[in-house]
C-alpha cells in the first residue's frame, strides 16, 4: 500500500469527493479517509436529492432563470440576516459552473420530482438521488487515482505551530498515522453524537432522531476546536424538522418526512394543541416544527386528520394509524381519549365557513376565538375514519463548525493554518448562522470542496 | 400468485412512493407514483414494466444493511416471474421450464431425437439440399403446429394478463407507443442514456442493451429469412436451397451472427451480474434459454457453411431439433417476456 500522500481528505461525502477529485486532477496524490463502511459511504450526501443552482437562462434540468440577487434574497429570508454576505454571494455565483462540472464528473440530473414542482426553477435534482451522485464521484475519483480507505475514522490531527503534521485514524482495532502535506476536513457536523447533542441542547435531545448518517459524530471537529482552531456557528443549535415518530434512530432519510401538518391539528401527549398548524405553506414551516415538538413533553407530537385530508399530501413511509372513532384513535396513539375528543370538539366548534378551502395556497380558512388559532386550512375533523401520525424531532445537521475564509482555509488565532482546509457541512456555519435553504448544503459542499481541493493541491505541489 | 412476493414488492413500492428519487430511471416509477395504494394487479403491472436494469438498487440509500432493506429489482423480478408462470397456459409447463435449465436441455434433446426419428422413419425424400434429408412436407407437418401452438398459448396468456390488469379496448396509439419504446429499448438507456447497472455494480454500461438489441434484431432477421423462404417457395415456386444473394440468406446470415453474438453476450453478462438482484430461482432457466438461443443460431450458421458437407444431415437434425424446442417453449421461457413487456407498455400508455 502506498503510504505517502500529498493530500488527505477526511470524510467521504459530497464535499470530500469534490475536493479529492479536484486535487487529483491538479496532479496531487490523494487519499480519502471515510469513517463509514462501503455500503454506508457518503454521509448525509447519500440522502440528498438536489442542489440549488443560480442560472441566467435554462440550464440542464432547470427552467427559466434564477439570478444572484433572488437567490441571495431567498437565503437572507431564512437565515434572519445571520449570513456572511460576501461568502454567500461567492457560493451563489459559483453554483452556476458547478452544474456542468458535476455532469463531467458523472452526475446525472432529472426534472424536478413529482410533488416538488415548486423547486423546478431553483433546484437541480440528481437522477437516482444523492447516493447515485456519491457512487458516480467514487467511480470518477478511482479513475483519477484517488485511494479510498473505508472504516477509517480520524481521531486526531497533530498540530505543530501553524500546521498539521500528522493524522491519526483507526481502522478496526488498529491505529494508523499518516503525514500528508495538506489536509482537507469534510467530515460533516456532530449530530450523530447524541451525548454531545444532549450537552448542547439539553437532555431532551436524547429523544431526537437523526435523519442522516450515524457516522457524523464530530470527532475531528471537537479535536480541532480543542486545539484552538477558529470556530463559527451557535454550538447549541441544530437544524431539525418534525418527522414520523416511528422512524429509525439514524438514517431514516427523506421517506420519514410528514407533509400532513397543515391539514391536521397537532396535539402533544396530553392531548393539547400547541401551535398554529396552518401558519404557512408546508415547505416554509417544515423546519420550525422540529423545534416545536422538541419543546413538548417527551418530545412527541401527534398530527390528527380525518378522511377528508388523507389524499392531500405526499404519502410517507409508514401508514397512518387509522380508527373509526376518536377514542379508538387516541387509544392506539396512547393519548388520553376524553382529552383528545375535547380538543377536537373545541377545534371543530371554532371552525367557520370552509367553502374557500384551497389545499395548495394560503386560503384564510381560519378558526374563530381559538387559542392557539389555526389560520389556514381549518376544517372540522369530523369524517371517519380518523388518522394519526406521531411526530418526533429529526435532526438534519448541527451549525457549529470551522471558520474558513473564501479560500476554504482554516485559521488559528489570527493566522491561517498553513495546510488545513475545510469544506461542506463542517464549515457551513461560516456562511449561514441559522435557518436553511433547501439544496444549499450541497451547493456549499460542491463550491467549497472544489476550492479546498484546488488550494490544497496548489500548496502540496 | 404467491401473496408474500406481492406483499414484499408492495412494501418496497410504498417506500419508493415516499422517496421518489428514482423517478427518472424508467417507466416503473412514474406509474408507481400515480398511485397511493397498490392492488395486486398494480404490483404485477409495475413488475412487468421493470427490466431489471438495477439502476434503482445501486442508487438506493435504503438497501441492506439498512433496515428498510430495499431491493426493488429483485422484488419486481420475483413478482414478474411468478406472473409469467401464473398467466401461462398450460400453467404446469411454464412452472417447469421458466426455472430449470436442465428441463430446457432435456426438451432440446427430445427435439433432436424427434427430428432424427422422423428422418429415419419417413421414406427417403427426393428433394435437393436439406430436402434430400427431410422432405419439405415433413418439415411443414412438424413445424406448422409447433409454430401455431405457442402463438395460441401466448394469446391465451396475454388475454389473461390484460384482463387481470384491467386493460380496456386496445388503442392504436397505445400499440404505437409500446412498440416505439420497445424498438428503441428506451428504458434500457437508464433514463440518462448511459445504459444500465448490470455487470459491474454501479457502473453504467450499454453492454446489456447492445447484447439484447443484437438478439432481438437477429431474431427478427432470422424470422424474416424463414418468412421470405416460405413466400419464395409457395408464391414463386422457388424451393430451397438458396444462394447467398437471396433474401433468405441475406436476412438469415447476419441475423444468425447477431443472435450468436447477442446470446453469448447476454450469457457472459449474466455470469458477471449479482444474482441477488434478480429472481435467483429463475437463473438456471434464463441461462438455459440463452444457451438455447445461441445453439439455434450457431447450428443455423453452421448449416450455411457446412451445408454441402457430409456433416449436413446431422447438423440439420440438431438445428431443427433446437428450433423445435425453442418454438414450443416460447410461451414458457424468458422468450415470453417480450410479449408481456409489450402488453405492460401498452397498459402503461393507457394510464
Ligand atoms: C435526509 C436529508 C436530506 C437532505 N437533502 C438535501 C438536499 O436535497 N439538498 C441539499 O443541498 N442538502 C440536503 N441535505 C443536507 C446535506 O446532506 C448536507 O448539506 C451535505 O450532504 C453535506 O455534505 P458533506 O460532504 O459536508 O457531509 P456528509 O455528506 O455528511 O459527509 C461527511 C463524511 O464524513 C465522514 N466522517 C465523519 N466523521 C469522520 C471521521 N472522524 N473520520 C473520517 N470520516 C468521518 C462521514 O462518514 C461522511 O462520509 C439533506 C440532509 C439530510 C439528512
Ligand atoms: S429504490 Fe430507493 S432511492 Fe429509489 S425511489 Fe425507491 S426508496 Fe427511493
Ligand atoms: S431495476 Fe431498472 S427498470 Fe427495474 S425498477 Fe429499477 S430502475 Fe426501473
Amino acid at each position: 500500500m502506498n503510504t505517502s500522500f500529498d493530500i488527505a481528505v477526511i470524510g467521504g461525502g459530497n464535499a470530500a469527493l469534490c475536493a479529492a477529485m479536484t486535487a487529483a486532477e491538479a496532479g496531487a496524490r490523494v487519499i480519502i479517509l471515510e469513517a463509514a463502511p462501503k455500503p454506508y459511504r457518503g454521509g448525509n450526501s447519500r440522502h440528498t436529492r438536489n442542489f440549488r443552482c443560480m442560472h441566467s437562462g435554462p440550464l440542464g434540468p432547470l427552467i427559466e432563470s434564477y439570478c444572484e440577487d433572488e437567490y441571495l434574497d431567498d437565503l437572507l429570508k431564512v437565515t434572519g440576516g445571520k449570513t456572511d454576505e460576501a461568502l454567500a454571494r461567492m457560493v451563489i455565483r459559483s453554483s452556476e459552473e458547478c452544474l456542468p462540472w458535476m455532469e463531467e464528473h458523472g452526475v446525472r440530473f432529472q426534472p424536478s420530482l413529482s410533488g416538488t414542482l415548486s423547486l423546478a426553477r431553483t433546484n437541480a435534482f440528481f437522477l437516482g438521488g444523492g447516493k447515485s451522485l456519491v457512487n458516480a464521484y467514487y467511480r470518477t475519483a478511482a479513475s483519477l487515482g484517488v485511494e479510498v480507505r473505508y472504516e477509517a475514522k480520524v481521531t486526531h490531527l497533530e498540530m505543530e505551530d501553524d500546521r498539521v503534521v500528522g493524522i491519526d485514524y483507526t481502522h478496526g482495532s488498529e491505529t494508523h498515522r499518516i503525514a500528508p502535506k495538506a489536509v482537507v476536513v469534510a467530515s460533516g457536523g456532530f449530530q450523530a453524537d447524541i451525548d454531545w447533542l444532549a450537552r448542547a441542547w439539553g437532555p431532551a435531545a436524547r429523544n431526537f432522531l437523526i435523519r442522516g448518517t450515524p457516522y457524523n459524530r464530530g470527532e475531528v471537529l471537537s479535536d480541532l476546536l480543542d486545539q484552538g482552531i477558529e470556530q463559527v456557528g451557535d454550538p447549541t443549535q441544530c437544524h431539525a424538522v418534525a418527522i414520523d415518530g416511528r422512524a429509525p434512530k439514524f438514517d431514516g432519510g427523506i421517506v420519514t418526512r410528514l407533509d400532513c401538518v397543515p391539514f391536521s391539528i397537532v396535539v402533544n401527549k396530553d392531548g393539547d394543541r400547541f401551535y398554529d398548524e396552518g401558519e404557512d405553506v408546508w415547505p416554509k414551516r417544515y423546519a420550525i416544527w422540529g423545534r416545536l415538538v422538541a419543546n413538548e413533553p417527551d418530545q412527541v407530537g401527534f398530527a390528527i386528520i380525518d378522511s377528508k385530508a388523507i389524499d392531500l399530501f405526499m404519502p410517507s413511509v409508514f401508514p397512518p394509524i387509522k380508527a373509526d372513532t376518536l377514542e379508538e384513535l387516541a387509544a392506539n396513539l396512547e393519548l388520553p381519549p376524553e382529552k383528545l375528543r375535547a380538543t377536537v370538539e373545541a377545534f371543530n366548534a371554532a371552525c367557520g365557513d370552509t367553502s374557500g378551502f384551497m389545499p395548495t395556497e394560503l386560503d384564510g380558512v381560519a378558526t374563530n376565538g381559538l387559542s392557539p388559532p389555526k389560520t389556514n386550512w381549518a376544517r372540522p375533523i369530523s369524517d371517519p375514519p380518523f388518522y394519526g401520525y406521531s411526530l418526533k424531532t429529526g435532526v438534519t445537521f448541527t451549525y457549529l463548525g470551522l471558520k474558513v475564509d473564501e479560500t476554504a482555509q482554516c485559521s488559528i488565532g489570527n493566522r491561517p493554518v498553513a495546510n488545513l482546509w475545510a469544506a461542506g457541512e463542517t464549515m457551513a456555519g461560516s456562511i449561514l448562522g441559522q435557518g436553511y435553504l433547501a439544496g444549499f448544503g450541497m451547493t456549499i459542499g460542491t463550491v467549497f470542496g472544489r476550492i479546498a481541493g484546488r488550494e490544497a493541491a496548489a500548496f502540496a505541489n | 400468485m404467491q401473496t408474500e412476493l406481492i406483499q414484499e414488492a408492495r412494501r418496497q413500492a410504498e417506500i419508493c412512493n415516499a422517496c421518489r428519487y428514482c423517478e427518472g430511471y424508467c417507466s416503473v416509477f412514474p406509474a408507481l407514483h400515480a398511485n397511493r395504494a397498490f392492488s395486486d394487479a398494480d404490483i404485477t403491472q409495475l413488475a412487468n414494466l421493470c427490466h431489471n436494469c438495477r439502476g434503482c438498487y445501486y442508487a438506493c440509500q435504503y438497501t441492506a444493511p439498512h433496515e428498510f432493506d430495499l431491493n426493488l429489482p429483485k422484488a419486481l423480478a420475483e413478482v414478474r416471474q411468478a406472473s409469467w408462470e401464473d398467466y401461462a397456459w398450460p400453467q404446469p409447463v411454464a412452472r417447469v421450464f421458466h426455472k430449470s435449465g436442465a428441463a430446457l436441455a432435456v426438451a432440446t434433446i427430445l427435439g433432436f431425437a424427434l427430428i432424427f426419428a422422423a428422418i429415419r422413419a419417413l421414406p427417403e425424400p427426393t428433394g435437393q439440399g436439406f430436402y434430400a434429408v427431410m422432405s419439405h412436407s415433413a418439415m411443414v407437418a412438424i413445424f406448422l403446429p409447433a409454430f401455431l401452438f405457442p402463438l395460441m398459448s401466448l394469446a391465451v396468456s396475454l388475454r389473461r394478463y390484460w384482463r387481470a390488469m384491467g386493460g380496456g379496448v386496445v388503442t392504436v396509439s397505445a400499440i404505437k407507443s409500446a412498440f416505439g419504446s420497445a424498438a428503441r429499448m428506451q428504458n434500457l438507456s437508464g433514463g440518462h442514456g448511459d445504459g444500465c447497472n448490470f455487470e459491474d455494480e454501479d457502473r453504467f454500461s450499454q453492454a446489456r442493451r447492445h447484447a439484447h438489441h443484437a438478439v432481438m434484431y437477429g431474431f427478427v432477421l432470422c424470422f424474416l429469412s424463414t418468412s421470405s423462404g416460405t413466400v419464395l417457395h409457395y408464391v414463386f415456386d422457388m424451393p430451397a436451397p438458396y444462394g447467398f444473394w437471396s433474401l433468405p440468406k441475406l436476412f438469415g446470415v447476419p441475423g444468425g451472427i447477431l443472435m450468436v453474438i447477442g446470446a453469448l453476450g447476454l450469457a457472459g453478462l449474466k455470469l458477471q451480474a449479482d444474482p441477488k438482484l434478480g429472481d435467483a430461482s429463475a437463473w438456471g432457466g434464463e441461462m438455459g434459454f440463452n444457451l438455447l438461443l445461441f445453439f439455434v443460431a450457431a447450428t443455423g450458421l453452421a448449416l450455411y457453411w457446412l451445408g454441402a458437407s457430409t456433416a449436413m444431415p446431422a447438423l440439420l437434425a440438431l438445428h431443427l431439433g433446437s428450433v423445435l424446442a425453442f418454438f414450443l417453449l416460447t410461451p414458457f421461457t424468458k422468450m415470453a417476456h417480450g410479449f408481456y413487456r409489450l402488453a405492460a407498455l401498452m397498459r402503461d400508455a393507457e394510464r
